[in-house]
């Protein structure tokens, strides 16, 4: 008996870690959809699949055109980060003034249009990298390179976004336009760049994420299906638009899909997760981070 | 057009749509329209609640549930669809009231709704998907035939009598629509749409409203997944239930107009022919195009015309009808 408990904890523990690992991916998708929502007021339903996209990016560039890995991320962070800029210049931009729902549904059109792009380009095989990164043994935990890596990576690529939002003028004035959106306008700040930024910038996270997540997991059309539901919840629970909130409520979600998923199926720690979020809206409702009014 | 006459079109326009079965029996365009009756139900249902501002992307979810519970139930109980059926959508009125409660109770509205709900959907079918072992998981799950009494399976082979169940179906959703648009609660849940602290100060119970009509369309969606179910005798994940058919729900809703009571309708026949226009076009020489095709076009759509064929139309015969003299 001693003995299961003594292996039980272990694996609780690597449980723990590999959440809080998992939580730097997380947070760095809920930080892009934070961004994009704080300062253009509008929610990207399709941004997981901006992350499908740079997925295939990684695997052609280093299966199909052997590109070293550390070349093919910094090229694929730039392919989405214009397709983030696209994205907002074609779709978002002339629905400005539109009502906010018809804005969730073009984006929720492109997420169609990106999906049967990614069927009718690529197929629906399954693909990895095919990179095995070896495994780092801690006593008798095992935690895998690919996770340390991407959480490191991932740490890095938050530092970088919070000093550009504090050290530079753009990102200054892209922190007082999710303040005010129509004083920064007669302060003389060129929205429309600011708003072009801001959304480059939210598809660069996300093209981050994308070089970070195809370490992990096999890449085909609908794999945004996976990581899009479960950054919703986190940034609705951290409060839209609240960077911190976000970055908070992402490693309480890794933690729970983790050892939700030692105890069964992957698939019931996101159901565990959902369970968990509508729990935590009775008790706090506007989000973690929320004073009660 | 004068109450009579109006009450006269109706008439003209039901005996012409029950006596179609029986003089055209072409088996494909009576396929095409019986989706056609199933999903303007659904879609019906779904503008229940988007007309009042209530934009739902969980309605995938509540779809899928009515479906699998009806199957599930049907296959491993042997439980007749005509009780299986009531339990699905009890099930997910559950669920409705489950995820609506704390949504409606605690003022989450607007984007923070459409993303709770969004997850709702996605949950649902990651665990259709889960539970792979009862509903087979991403391959789809099959209801079993009935041997003998196909009444009480619900399982008809011919097209008649499933044009025949679709339309009276459709139907039903037509008249819970007129139902709730003469109601006070219509009139309340509009006030709660332009203001709800205005609203709810007026006297108007603000989360009793929005969480009846929630029950009342996630219902109605169940019941359309149950119907689909046993008129396809198959389904996927994908098929009833995900983000991707929440999304086609809203967009059929928009195209059509989702203010009259006929625009969801407008809206599934527009995009069930222009889908399968696309598919046939296609052909099977490329798998996916017809897809890519209707994406691009519900975004140009929604850029470019976002009050619904339907609604701009009615509104530009509108100042027309109010400039020329009446006599």
């Amino acid at each position: 008996m001693q003995a299961f408990l003594d292996v039980f904890d272990i694996y609780l523990l690597e449980a723990v870690i590999n959440g809080i690992l998992l939580g730097g991916v997380l947070a760095l998708l809920a930080l892009g959809l934070n961004l994009i929502f704080g300062v253009i007021d509008v929610t990207w339903i399709c941004y997981a699949e901006l992350v499908m996209i740079g997925m295939y990016a990684m695997y052609f560039l280093v299966q199909v055109y052997g590109v070293s890995y550390f070349i093919a991320a910094p090229l694929t962070i730039l392919l989405v980060a214009i397709l983030g800029a696209a994205l907002h210049y074609l779709v978002i931009a002339p629905l400005l003034t539109a009502p906010p729902i018809n804005q969730l549904l073009a984006t929720g059109g492109v997420l169609f249009v990106l999906q049967s792009f990614a069927t009718v380009a690529f197929g629906i095989d399954f693909r990895n990298l095919g990179i095995r990164l070896p495994v780092l043994a801690l006593g008798d935990m095992n935690f895998s390179y690919a996770r340390l890596l991407s959480f490191l990576a991932a740490v890095v690529g938050m530092v970088a976004v919070y000093l550009f939002m504090t050290r530079t003028f753009t990102g200054t004035a892209i922190r007082a336009i999710s303040q005010d959106r129509q004083i920064m306008a007669l302060m003389g700040v060129d929205t429309r760049r600011i708003y072009l930024v801001t959304s480059a910038l939210g598809g660069a996270l996300a093209g981050l994420a994308a070089s970070l997540l195809v370490l992990q997991y096999d890449v085909h059309p609908f794999v945004g299906l996976t990581f899009g539901p479960i950054t919703f919840l986190i940034c609705v629970l951290g409060g839209l638009g609240n960077f911190i909130g976000g970055f908070i409520a992402s490693f309480v979600f890794a933690e729970i899909i983790s050892l939700g998923g030692l105890f069964s199926d992957l698939e019931w720690g996101y159901v565990l997760a959902f369970a968990f979020f509508i729990v935590m809206m009775f008790i706090r409702p506007a989000g973690l981070l929320a004073r009660r009014s | 057009m004068t109450s009579q006459g109006r009450l006269a079109a109706w008439g003209i326009g039901l005996a012409a749509l029950v006596a179609l079965p029986f003089v055209y029996r072409d088996p494909y365009h009576l396929h095409i329209l019986v989706l056609i009756l199933i999903w303007s139900f659904a879609y019906t249902s779904w503008s229940m609640m988007g007309r009042f501002g209530l934009v739902s992307l969980g309605h995938g979810g509540f779809m899928g549930v009515g479906a699998y519970v009806t199957a599930l139930l049907w296959n491993h109980l042997g439980l007749t669809p005509w009780i299986g059926i009531p339990i699905g959508m009890a099930a997910a009125g559950l669920l409705a009231l489950l995820v609506g409660y704390p949504c409606f109770r605690f003022r989450i509205t607007g984007h923070y709704f459409v993303l709770v709900t969004l997850a709702l959907s996605g949950i649902v079918l990651q665990v259709i998907t889960a539970t792979r072992d009862y509903t087979g998981g991403s391959l789809g799950y099959t209801p079993n035939r009935a041997a003998t009494n196909r009444l009480l399976a619900l399982q008809f082979d011919d097209k008649t009598t499933w044009y025949l169940i679709a339309l009276a179906v459709w139907l039903a959703g037509l008249a819970i629509w007129h139902w709730v648009d003469r109601s006070m609660s219509r009139q309340a849940l509009e006030a709660i749409s332009e203001d709800e602290d205005a609203a709810a100060a007026a006297g108007v119970d603000v989360t009793a409203e929005k969480l009846k009509i929630t029950l009342i369309s996630a219902l109605m969606t169940a019941l359309a997944g149950a119907v689909y179910c046993q008129y396809q005798m198959f389904v996927t994940p994908d098929t009833v239930s995900g983000i991707s058919v929440s999304l086609q729900m809203v967009f059929a809703a928009i195209v059509g107009g989702l203010y009259v009571s006929l625009g969801p309708t407008v809206g599934a026949v527009i995009t069930i022919l222009l889908a399968e226009t696309l598919r046939i076009g296609f052909g099977t020489r490329a798998v996916g195009w017809d897809n890519l095709v209707y994406g691009v076009l519900l975004v140009l759509f929604i850029i470019f015309l976002p009050k619904g064929i339907l609604g701009s139309v009615l509104e530009r015969l509108k100042p027309q009808r109010k400039a020329s003299p009446s006599p």
